[in-house]
């Protein structure tokens, strides 16, 4: 056989895809692969695109394995493991010539190489159908010279808390089976190991965590002092909800999966009023029924945080693709005019502290922070070095109230008056989502209107203020600066990578709204700016031109529901360049 | 009865918006009373509304007042009750604002059993966007959008709670003020999920169901077993003359706040509760592997 892997060697990593119908179990390769791979030294960055459905379809994850810190998807796929008919097909645009395919020749039809390993007959062999997967890990354990005693370990803890001995020594048999299997496929010289020179282990990685942006959702709510969760499922924002329900005994953490999302954020909010940290996970059209009740929160200035997991619209649309398409929708939800924040977390560490952030804030400013995520960012995790847990006790910003209390007392510093909670205290505390006076009852006196308007209104000028500078990554003497927004700062910034051009730079948007006042200084300097973005309008370069008066000519869009990839990526960007000579 | 105690639930200096002669100003003060003769303080009561003329009845009472969104009242006292078990919750809103805007949640919230009381002014129209039909409007019933008169069926609400085993159900007429005093003083007792359904002349956009229609077409039921389900169905779904009292009641059923388990493991409010920041490391760490 030719040397089949050189492409890897130029790449220094390897892209794995694993492609089947749902319920195949590619989800429990991946999490089991993963993490031994980790354990074993490695990088790895996983990721998966899915369709709405509970069982068949075509579904696939990718597994990237490096020996540097690997952070986003590519198109390119290296190592191809199709587990149905289907699976080739499905990703066929993306296999270039040297691809590895390595499958059950008997339950595929192509006209493609492929390696045949009989995954099917040896977990029978075994004992039972379902131990292919774990074939299937050992196999891609052992070509990657993973370990293979981690990989045992990690299996018995990973089955020993759900299932039974004689299961647990079948699946470390399959695991080893698997294992075997790659030294014959290498020693035959089918597949050329010698081809990975780059995959070098490294004993720093084996503490690395490893979770997806789910899991850093709930983990910052947590770390931020949410104690209430109010919500209705709806992919992709459901993982948060199902994460924190997981752990609400550990962290006392009310849960309640409410009738209808009009309902979820209501009681968000009387949470708030009743003195807990609460919160609402939802997506597209579940937000877009709670847009009266954060139309609430901004009347009567109560604190709330939303998370927002972005999928593709209109209606019920993608439901299990991503998108950046509702950033308009979190910056103009809401009749009326009051004060909001929308930050977007560009990492797995950014959204842990985002979300502490956004407690933090909601709580300060008594008002409405959304954190924007999306399908990609819940579903995707790679190694990361460390969360911190939060060193101080959590700040609340909530007062004993005297007898004379005034819930709406006007005069207080950028219009804040100091919040009460019933109950703690002498006064007693009013809130009315009608125009209201100090003690926060009803009036159409118009004098009063115009201060209470003014009031909510006055916040603007400290949220501006305190606005998250964006990131620059790359050169300050940039020439072409590309700017993103949440989940596609890692795509960028490996594409910029790749381009390895010295005169960009990506400028990383964590905090979309208000903007930082810096902004403009970052755009000016740029002799062209590109932005890019998941979404079909450039809705972030809008908004940004609105804020700067900066025109932004360059935009990379994308909206079939994926995520960007780098490699692909970085192609456009390049034409982008060449078309544009250097204009604005 | 304690009557100059009510004068603690009064708000100062405020007068209510409301017609003269409606009777949300009777529901007002058999709320007031019930509240004085329970020896409540105003620090320990929230009053959650949504919009229209009920709805505005926490303005003019001396307690803590979440006055929400229309038809949106249940959400948010289900969640202060669970914050603050303390807190003596009371939902108050109309008929529009209960029934039709805020239905699903008036479902729900029977099924959770939170320990709160839903009064529910119910003068069969909507009085505050001025006389359209609402869900209890009888069928026949003009109005200038229900221009042929009402076709569809009202809801029961007081059979409809019954048939999903609310824990306390009852019905009165504002014009009897005693016994509205001493059913929202049964209801506000009572450990779980409590509606009371008001009937509230609206003299100015309800000329059928008048003071004196809902005289002439209600009586107060007697000898009637409250546990017994089955009997409280059948005289819910009573017509002609309507029965008023409590229908149904069942005690031991465990409220929402009971079943919670952040109230059965720490008594602190959650105002004072902090991270455990010791197991959030823990946690972190489980991502190890
Ligand atoms: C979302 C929304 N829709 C409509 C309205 C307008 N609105 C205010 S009160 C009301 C109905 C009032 O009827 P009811 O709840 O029976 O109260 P009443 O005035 O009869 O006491 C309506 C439709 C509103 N405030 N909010
Ligand atoms: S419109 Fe009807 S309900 Fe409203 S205040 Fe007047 S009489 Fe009462
Ligand atoms: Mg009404």
């Amino acid at each position: 056989m030719k040397k089949v892997i050189s492409q890897i060697t130029l790449e220094q990593d390897i892209s794995i895809v694993l492609c089947g119908e749902a319920g195949q179990g590619i989800q429990t390769v991946e999490q089991l692969l993963t993490r031994m791979l980790k354990l074993s030294g490695y990088y790895v960055f996983a990721t998966k695109e899915y369709m709405s459905r509970v069982r068949g379809g075509s579904n696939s994850t990718q597994i990237r394995v490096s020996s540097k810190p690997i952070q986003a998807p590519v198109s390119r796929i290296d190592l191809l493991i199709p587990l149905d008919k289907e699976a080739i097909n499905h990703v066929s645009s993306r296999l270039g010539e040297r691809i590895i395919i390595i499958g059950d020749q008997e339950k595929l039809d192509t006209d493609k190489k492929v390696i045949n390993v009989s995954f099917l007959k040896m977990a029978q062999e075994i004992g039972k159908a379902i131990y292919a997967n774990i074939i299937a890990v050992g196999l891609l354990l052992g070509l990657l010279e993973g370990d293979i005693k981690a990989g045992r370990v990690f299996l018995k803890d990973y089955f020993t808390q759900k299932k039974k001995e004689e299961f647990v020594a079948d699946n470390i048999k399959a695991l080893e089976r698997g294992y075997q299997e790659a030294k014959r496929l290498i020693e035959e010289n089918l597949v050329q190991v010698g081809s990975f020179p780059h995959l070098k282990k490294s004993s720093k990685v084996e503490n690395n965590l490893l979770l997806n942006g789910a899991e850093a959702i709930g983990l910052g709510a947590i770390a931020g002092g949410c104690n209430f969760i109010s919500s209705y499922p709806m992919s992709p924002s459901t993982g948060v909800l199902v994460f924190l329900a997981q752990y609400a005994h550990d962290f006392n953490i009310i849960v309640e999966q409410a009738e209808d999302e009009i309902s979820a954020i209501n009681m968000a909010i009387g949470a708030w009023y009743a003195g807990a940290r609460a919160m609402v996970t939802t997506s597209g059209g579940g937000f877009s029924l709670m847009t009266e009740g954060l139309s609430l929160a901004g009347m009567i200035e109560s604190p709330l945080v939303i998370h927002l997991a972005q999928r593709p619209g209109p209606a019920t649309g993608l439901p299990t693709r991503t998108e950046q398409g509702d950033l308009h929708l979190a910056l103009y939800a809401g009749h009326g005019e009051f004060p909001r924040i929308i930050l977007a977390p560009g990492n797995i560490e950014e959204a842990y502290q985002l979300m502490q952030k956004a407690f933090y804030w909601a709580d300060q400013f008594q008002i409405p922070v959304f954190i924007l995520t999306d399908q990609y960012t819940m579903d995707t995790y790679y190694n990361i070095e460390r969360l911190s847990v939060p060193q101080e006790e959590t700040v609340r910003f909530i007062i004993k109230t005297d007898y004379d209390y005034q819930r709406y007392k006007l005069g207080g510093k950028d219009g804040l008056s100091p919040r009460g909670i019933p109950g703690f205290g002498e006064g007693l505390v009013r809130v009315d989502s009608d125009e209201h006076d100090e003690m926060g009852l009803i009036t159409e006196d118009m004098s009063i209107r115009n201060r209470m308007v003014e009031k909510r209104n006055a916040k603007w000028h400290q949220l501006k203020k305190e606005a998250l500078i964006p990131t620059l990554t790359g050169t300050k003497d940039y020439r072409v600066l590309c700017v993103g927004w949440g989940s596609t700062y890692y795509i960028i910034k490996e594409a910029l990578d790749r381009l390895d051009k010295p005169d960009m730079a990506l400028l990383h948007f964590q905090q979309v709204y208000p903007i930082s006042e810096t902004s403009i200084d970052f755009l000016k300097r740029a002799k062209q700016i590109i932005s890019i973005e998941n979404n079909y309008s450039g809705q972030f370069s809008q908004l940004l031109e609105m804020q700067t008066g900066i025109s932004i000519r360059s935009r990379i869009l994308k909206y079939d529901g994926l995520p960007f990839y780098a490699d692909e990526l970085a192609e456009e960007i390049k034409d982008v360049i060449e078309e544009n000579g250097g204009q604005k | 009865m304690k009557e100059k105690d009510a004068i603690n639930f009064k708000q100062k200096g405020i007068k209510p918006a409301w017609c003269p002669g409606c009777g949300n100003f009777l529901i007002l003060k058999a709320l007031q009373q019930a509240l004085a003769e329970l020896s409540l303080k105003p620090q320990q009561v929230v009053v959650v509304s949504g919009i229209g003329q009920a709805a505005k009845t926490p303005q003019y009472l001396n307690v803590h007042m979440f006055n929400g969104l229309h038809g949106r009242a249940l959400p948010p006292a289900t969640a202060i009750k669970a914050c603050n078990p303390l807190l003596t919750v009371i939902a108050e809103g109309g008929d529009g604002d209960m029934y039709g805007e805020g239905g699903n949640h008036f479902l729900h919230t029977i099924r959770r059993n939170p320990d709160l009381t839903h009064l529910v002014h119910n003068n069969m129209v909507y009085g505050l966007t001025k006389g359209q039909a609402s869900p209890t409007s009888e069928p026949g019933f003009k109005t200038p959008v229900q221009v042929d008169g009402v076709i569809s069926e009202p809801i029961n609400p007081v059979a409809l709670a019954i048939s999903l085993d609310a824990s306390f159900v009852a019905r009165t007429f504002c014009g009897n003020l005693e016994q509205t005093v001493e059913i929202i003083k049964k209801a506000i007792r009572h450990p779980g999920y409590a509606l009371v359904d008001i009937f509230q002349p609206c003299v100015t956009f309800n000329k059928i169901n008048t003071f004196k229609w809902f005289q002439e077409h209600t009586y107060f039921l007697e000898g009637h077993d409250v546990h017994d389900r089955n009997q409280a169905f059948l005289r819910a779904t009573e017509t002609g003359k309507l029965p008023l009292g409590i229908f149904y009641q069942h005690e031991k059923k465990k409220t929402f706040e009971q079943k919670l388990t952040v109230h059965q493991e720490q008594k602190t409010p959650f105002l004072s509760r902090s991270i455990n920041r010791e197991r959030l490391e823990e946690l972190i760490k489980t991502r190890q592997f």
